[in-house]
């Protein structure tokens, strides 16, 4: 039973990373209907974004380890506004494949450019928070790192669902989801909507990859590929598009993958999580909570 | 032009030697290895032990009356990349022998090649037995991960008192899956027990489901035979789980990066490697002195040691040989006895093995430490 409850701990805390990511892929779906697949390697550049500013920060205090999360956060939602500005808005009326291999593009020349900067070695992400090991009884272990994603997670869930349900900015988000062309002609500024869209969600990546350096402390600019894809699976099981979906999908597959290997299925771990991906799309393909949308021609 | 733009790439790597201008008055060898990317502490230290052979040749005045030519090339510790450059490196540059890799499963994609070519290959540090078995042209200058795997079985009963072992191995490495293998069937024909055994890919960075289901067994340590930078994880992740006894591997642990990555987490852990740099013995001592003022204070680890030593063995066959023919200059790597270098006495066996001694060693107070050494 205590091997059972770690091992769901265990799937929590990398099912709150994959929700994070996922986040990011399913707004952006949202408001302009495309996968960004350079959403994971902002991910990447969250992680080393926090691996250089804790050069200037107090390491193993919480002061520090906030200061560099919430700065990774600024950097990525700077790129991610880049990005959109220079590659995506000159084809906001093309058609959405040509969008979606730019995204590749950008997605490879991240990875490229990072391997130059950064460096193609793996390094070794320092501890910004400090550690310590929680046993709340029964031979369970929780690690500081672990409750810092869970907060961090849940804090910024919340804050997104704010954003999102009751400020001006999030209502706008909204209706740009709903039909572009009608918020432009209710005077919503479409460009400026995006763009706060791309920015929200490459500083949830960018969270996402703190925290992802944190537990598992070895980054290199290729880290992205595989969590990005898993989680880009989170985002379509719980319905591409849909928030508390992402969030929903990101922990389930979490979870899924954790009891797979718990099962001593560590070898298809990765299989199934595209399993579940084709799965979806057989039964369910506007998944979990996904609303069914009718084709109009 | 492949050196050139390398170089650009590579930061740290000092100039190749041996880059004499003057056309086929140089005998060209070939090198590849994993200088960037996920297991690039292994090539980095490898190369820069062969590169300090062939500058200690080359300014004792070369063999055979010229000077060695040191064609490298990265691999980028990519599966396929080995292949295509060691392709490249003999049907291109036309280099006499090839050195490499670290990695067994890497020198075993780049092996039918040399052995199809009629190129001698001499693999540093590779330890799976599939390598040399792959043809005749194939050699290495380190001992086989049967003899590793029964000296950590032997190690893992006397010195840790382990009756209980776990293992968690690399599926995606056949180091990792052999030396399992070598380690599990002396240790349970000793009397030992394997109470669980886990699995991991390459490049995983979660290892904790497979942690707690090993923790749930309660054994008496854990085998890891795998690469630094998955060990380094896994021993770290192993202590945030509570786990406490003691983490062993084999020498896929030797890399500075393992303590930048595990930290703390590794005091108390053993593994076995070939050649340690706190040896007295003058030749070795010589070498570190050498390799230190060379590269900035770095002290060369074993990867280093058996760089070096693959690139000595390889220049000591062409002086007997007296040709760098193919056929010829196999034979006489193949006829290597008592070849007295860095990590001690190469000799070259019926399967292209060359049996040697082993170091056990372990982590205290963030530093390695020399355990033992075991003859093989």
């Amino acid at each position: 039973m205590t091997e059972f409850i770690q091992q769901l701990i265990n799937g929590l805390s990398i099912g709150a990373i994959y929700a994070l990511i996922a986040l990011g892929y399913t707004m952006v779906y949202g408001v302009l209907r495309f996968i960004n697949f350079a959403h994971s390697d902002v991910f990447m550049v969250g992680a080393f974004a926090g691996y250089y500013l804790a050069r200037y920060l107090p390491t193993a205090t919480f002061l520090g380890g906030l200061l560099a999360l919430l700065g990774a956060m600024a950097i990525c939602a700077l790129l991610g506004m880049t990005i959109e500005k220079l590659a995506y808005r000159p084809l906001r009326s093309r058609s959405t494949l040509t969008v979606l291999i730019t995204a590749i593009g950008v997605s490879l020349l991240l990875q490229n450019a990072g391997q130059r900067i950064f460096g193609a070695n793996p390094k070794s992400f320092p501890k910004l928070f400090p550690q310590q090991n929680f046993h709340p009884g029964g031979g369970l272990v929780i690690s500081s790192d672990q409750i810092a994603v869970f907060v961090v997670t849940l804090v910024l869930l919340f804050a997104l669902r704010h954003i999102v349900m009751k400020t001006r900015i999030g209502t706008a988000m909204r209706a740009l989801s709903f039909n572009p062309t009608a918020a432009a002609l209710v005077g919503i500024n479409n460009d400026l909507v995006i763009s706060f869209t791309f920015a929200l969600g490459s500083s949830l990546a960018a969270a996402g990859g703190i925290l992802y350096a944190l537990n598992y402390p070895s980054i290199d600019p290729l880290m992205g590929t595989l969590p990005g894809l898993k989680a880009f699976v989170a985002a379509v099981l719980g319905g591409i598009g849909n928030i508390p979906g992402a969030a929903l999908g990101g922990v389930l597959l979490g979870l899924i993958e954790t009891l797979v290997v718990a099962c001593g299925g560590s070898t298809y771990r990765d299989a199934v999580a595209f399993g579940v991906l084709i799965l979806i799309l057989l039964v369910r393909p506007s998944g979990l909570l996904g609303k069914m949308q009718t084709e109009k021609v | 032009m492949a050196v050139a733009s390398l170089l650009s790439l590579t930061s740290g790597c000092n100039k190749p030697a041996g880059e004499t201008p003057g056309g086929y008055a140089t005998i060209k060898v070939g090198e590849f290895a994993s200088l960037t990317g996920k297991e690039a502490a292994f090539g980095q230290s490898s190369h820069k032990g062969t590169l300090l052979a062939i500058e200690d040749i080359n300014a004792a005045g070369g063999v055979l009356g010229k000077k060695i030519e040191l064609i490298y090339e990265d691999n980028r510790t990519t599966p396929g990349e080995s292949a295509t450059i060691v392709k490249k490196l003999i049907t291109r540059d036309g280099v006499i022998a090839v050195l490499g890799e670290v990695a067994s499963g890497r020198s075993l994609e780049a092996a039918p090649i040399c052995q199809g070519n009629k190129i001698p290959m001499i693999s540093p540090s590779s330890t799976n037995p599939k390598v040399t078995e792959t043809g005749d042209y194939i050699f290495r200058v380190c001992f086989t991960d049967p003899f590793q795997g029964k000296l950590l079985a032997d190690f893992a009963k006397r010195s840790i008192k382990a009756q209980k072992v776990a293992i968690i191995s690399d599926v995606s490495a056949p180091y990792s899956v052999g030396l399992a293998q070598f380690f599990r069937e002396p240790f349970v024909a000793g009397g030992g027990q394997i109470i669980a055994e886990q699995k991991y890919t390459g490049g995983d960075k979660d290892f904790k489901a497979q942690l707690t289901a090993i923790k749930a067994a309660n054994p008496d340590a854990i085998f890891v035979p795998g690469y630094y930078t998955e060990a380094g994880l896994i021993a770290a992740q192993a202590r945030q789980l509570g786990i406490t006894v003691p983490l062993f591997g084999g020498d896929g642990w030797e890399a500075p990066e393992l303590l930048q990555i595990g930290g703390a987490a590794l005091e108390g852990t053993y593994y076995s490697t070939h050649f340690s740099a706190e040896n007295q013995d003058p030749l070795i001592q010589s070498f570190v002195k050498n390799f230190r003022a060379k590269y900035n204070g770095e002290t060369p680890d074993s990867m280093a040691a058996l760089g070096y030593e693959s690139a000595m063995v390889l220049i000591d066959a062409i002086k007997r040989a007296g040709t760098t023919d193919g056929p010829k200059l196999r034979d006489a790597i193949a006829a290597t006895k008592d070849h007295v270098g860095v990590t001690g006495k190469t000799t070259i066996d019926a399967s292209r093995n060359a049996p040697k001694a082993a170091v056990v060693i372990t982590v205290k107070d963030g530093k390695y430490k020399h355990v033992e050494t075991i003859q093989p």
